[in-house]
């Protein structure tokens, strides 16, 4: 189960930034992971907690939002969502998938941090994601 | 200074970053890297002897690092054939990452050896999201997993620049239905090659060993639909931006973007070109 390793690398990453930016904590987390990216979800949620714990993004919510597996055709214009298991090849032409359009995303989409960075907004520009 | 930033980072970038070096690095030393994948019992240690044995007689310097979570029985069978061998063990991890390839290749395989061959720990589903420099990819599965074996693992089977079928003197026996199997890779990475091998019969033995050299030229190299994202790579800032109503600071996503270490390796490069340029 490699998700454990794939949580870590997210984990690894986001206290890289942390310490760059002067963060102390992670409310939320949220990862873009394709159809293909042979990746399971719910088996990430489980080890991301576990690979939160003692770093600075302890108890931090993890939202994944999966991104569906699309191609598009060599031969004519065709463009399919491949499911699962995927078929890259055209259903109207019957061609071989030039390329994927999605479907391999495995990415830190973006993190809230629990407290602002250490540099403070300008007063004449007050910070728009102020809560 | 928000409370938001968005990343886009890919997840294993540091691993990819790694592949990248450690690909230019072998490129250097003029070494041929070839990734072996498959599940637990698929034959690939008996194939592999038998290519180290043939490699050895025809003069071809040919290495080999075998993975596993325990044991060190496979690199002793392997070495039989001569060729130099070492175990990886990965203390129970599912599959191989660069970092740990890469400590076993700082002084080895010896100077003038022209292939390695690295058998990764047998499993379809974990080593197919790790890029670790290779030139050649290669999936195996043998007559006797089922034909569905491509459709059940399409990440493994769809990154695959080659396939190998082993133990295909049991096709009979078990009823293999190879159209079926034919049909099912082509389902999710048409264009692939296809092998036909049992090492007890001595069937198509030394044929993984001429794609291997062959992949010293990069343009003989399948690209594989699915490891090829094309339009997607450099416009998703765009559409991830227009998601948001406030704010962002944007950090860290110029540093890996045109490199071809965006997402996970292999899978993630633009388009074959981009795919052959890393190799060269």
């Amino acid at each position: 189960m490699h998700e454990t390793s794939i949580a870590l690398a997210v984990v690894d990453q986001i206290e890289q930034r942390a310490r760059q930016d002067g963060r102390t904590s992670v409310r939320a987390v949220t990862l873009r992971v394709g159809e293909l990216a042979g990746v399971v979800p719910d088996a990430l949620e489980f080890c991301f907690a576990q690979a939160c714990t003692g770093t600075v993004a302890h108890g931090a919510r993890l939202s994944v939002e999966a991104v569906e597996a699309r191609a598009c055709c060599s031969a004519c214009s065709g463009r399919w969502s491949v499911g699962m298991p995927p078929d890259l090849c055209c259903p109207v032409c019957g061609e071989a998938a030039a390329h994927l359009l999605s479907g391999r995303e495995l990415e830190i989409a973006a993190v809230e941090w629990g407290e602002p960075a250490a540099t403070a907004p300008s007063p004449e520009e007050p910070d728009p994601c102020a809560v | 200074m928000c409370r938001m930033s968005d990343l886009h980072q890919a997840v294993l970038a540091k691993n990819d970053t790694g592949a990248a070096r450690l690909r230019a690095d072998l490129d250097g030393r003029g070494l041929l890297l070839v990734n072996l994948l498959s599940s637990p019992g698929s034959g690939k240690t008996a194939l592999l002897e038998a290519e180290l044995t043939l490699a050895r007689e025809r003069g071809i310097p040919v290495a080999a690092l075998s993975a596993d979570l325990a044991t060190e029985n496979d690199a002793a069978r392997l070495a039989r054939s001569g060729a130099p061998v070492k175990q990886a063990l990965t203390d129970g991890l599912c599959h191989l990452e660069t970092h740990m390839l890469a400590r076993h290749l700082d002084q080895w395989p010896p100077a003038g050896t022209r292939v390695l061959f690295v058998e990764n720990v047998g499993n379809l589903v974990c080593p197919a999201a790790y890029d670790l420099g290779e030139t050649l990819r290669v999936t195996l599965a043998s007559v006797t997993e089922g034909e569905d074996k491509p459709l059940k693992y399409p990440v493994a089977f769809g990154l695959a620049q080659l396939v190998v079928v082993t133990k295909y003197d049991l096709a009979d026996a078990v009823d293999f239905e190879e159209e079926t199997f034919l049909a099912n890779v082509r389902q999710v990475n048409p264009g692939v090659e296809i092998l036909r091998t049992s090492a007890r019969a001595r069937t198509g033995i030394g044929e993984l060993l001429d794609r291997a050299l062959a992949a010293a030229d990069p343009a003989t190299v399948h690209s594989p639909v699915m490891a090829c994202d094309g339009e997607r790579h450099g416009h998703h800032h765009h559409e991830h931006d227009d998601e948001h109503g406030h704010d962002h600071e944007h950090v860290g996503e110029h540093d890996y973007v045109h490199d071809h270490v965006h997402g996970s390796g292999l899978a993630d490069m633009p388009d074959s070109e981009a795919l052959q340029a890393t190799r060269r």
